[in-house]
């Protein structure tokens, strides 16, 4: 179960658990292809060349697999698509539910992900 | 900083902001359209199209996306996601950066920057998004099944949002500020025999009150004055559109709601500033409507250039 974006994919639990181990900071939106969505892809798009230090990853939320990021302690209140993680060293520094404009996610980026 | 020049600039990408850069690429103008959000507008919010003209049912998303491979292979350049730090549009010149380290320049520009989802503008409406707030029925619905829910609004947006998402809650109460609704009767008609939903009509939402996610809203009554807290699973908000023209103020005549005024060929006060779509004072606002707007912009604009040129 792949989306039609121009991100990287995360297929599985055992990719997810090589992306957040074997990079510093990953960002991984897990959405569908909907109106809520598909500007938050948009805006990672955007950013990838800017913030090389970043991972840039979606996940299909509806693979079983996402369930890692569905049941996850930090999205356990959410009730809006997509679910925007951001990850460092291994571990959730931050997360957030529905739709995030381009300034909140370099917001999100720059105070959690800061390259060190 | 070195300006590009490109001989239209297109501002929105958009169903009025894409068509006109198809036109105007077609015509071999060359044209740069920048976007301050998501190719596409609020087109890609658009769940089913079903009432464009030679398709017979697409999702917004798709009709955004070829819209603009087209523009694109007809050689349109768009930029998206960026930011406009300056905008100088009385000079003949038209001068724009973006992200304050890009400038362009051009001959003509064509505002077609749309419209955005209206909100309450409480102070904890931004803390509960994604939190028992959401603006999207089809994106969230799911989140809700067995829940007890209030839409608020009376446009079609809101009653048809209200019945769709009765697919998976367990009621849902529609708040309004009116007495009666702005919808089409066949909406109401829907909403109003739909045993899942009640109304609570003349009163307004004042504030969202939960921990870690929305649980009870406070009501006023607009007409009474009287208060009331009613606890909810969650708020889907349909309160209609506002302007993308906050950058426009001063720069060209607006309505008094925001919008820009144009005559029949898509001309604002500026020579050589044209607009389209749902940023233009008008009274229907459908994609159509936005692609005529583009077309007739593009043309006009088209004609500007052969004449001052």
């Amino acid at each position: 179960m792949l989306l039609g974006t121009n991100l990287k994919h995360i297929e599985s639990e055992e990719q997810f658990q090589e992306v957040i181990n074997n990079n510093e900071n990953v960002m991984i939106c897990c959405g569908r292809m909907g109106p809520m969505c598909l500007p938050v892809y948009d805006v990672m798009e955007g950013l990838e060349e800017k913030y090389e230090n970043v991972a840039f990853y979606d996940f299909a939320f509806d693979s079983p697999h996402a369930q890692v990021l569905r049941n996850h302690e930090l999205s356990r209140n959410f009730m809006g698509l997509p679910f925007t993680f951001y990850f460092k060293n291994g571990e959730a520094v931050k997360a957030t539910s529905s739709i995030q404009s381009k300034k909140q996610v370099k917001e999100n980026l720059d105070t959690f992900l800061v390259k060190e | 900083m070195s300006a590009i020049h490109y001989d239209a600039i297109v501002l929105g990408g958009g169903s009025a902001g894409l068509t006109a850069g198809i036109y105007l690429s077609r015509a071999k103008v060359k044209t740069l359209i920048i976007n301050e959000g998501t190719v596409g507008g609020q087109m890609v919010l658009t769940h089913a199209v079903a009432n464009y003209p030679g398709v017979k049912e697409t999702g917004g998303y798709q009709l955004s996306q070829i819209m603009k491979e087209q523009a694109k292979e007809f050689g349109c350049d768009i930029k998206s996601n960026v930011e406009i730090t300056k905008l100088d549009l009385k000079s003949h010149k038209k001068l724009i950066e973006i992200d304050d380290d890009e400038v362009f320049t051009a001959d003509t520009v064509i505002i077609a920057s749309g419209g955005k989802p209206r909100k309450l503008g409480l102070p904890s409406e931004d803390n509960f998004k994604g939190l028992g707030i959401s603006y999207c029925a089809t994106c969230d619905g799911d989140f809700y099944a067995g829940k007890d829910i209030i839409v608020v609004g009376g446009g079609n947006s809101a009653l048809e949002e209200a019945v769709s998402l009765t697919k998976w809650v367990n009621s849902v109460k529609i708040v309004h500020q009116f007495d009666n609704f702005q919808a089409h009767k066949h909406a109401i008609v829907e909403a109003e025999k739909n045993e899942k939903i009640s109304f609570i009509m003349e009163s307004e939402i004042t504030e969202f009150i939960g921990n870690e996610k929305v649980e009870v809203v406070n009501l006023v009554n607009k007409k009474t004055g009287e208060t009331e807290t009613v606890p909810t699973d969650g708020v889907f908000i349909y309160i209609g559109y506002l302007p993308n023209s906050e950058k426009l103020k001063g720069l060209v005549d607006l309505s008094e709601y925001g919008e820009i005024i144009t005559d029949e060929d898509m001309q604002t006060n500026i020579p050589g500033v044209f607009a389209a779509g749902d940023i233009r004072k008008k009274k229907y606002r459908q994609i159509t409507t936005a692609v005529s707007d583009g077309t007739i912009a593009a043309l006009s604009a088209i004609d500007y250039i052969q004449k001052n040129n």
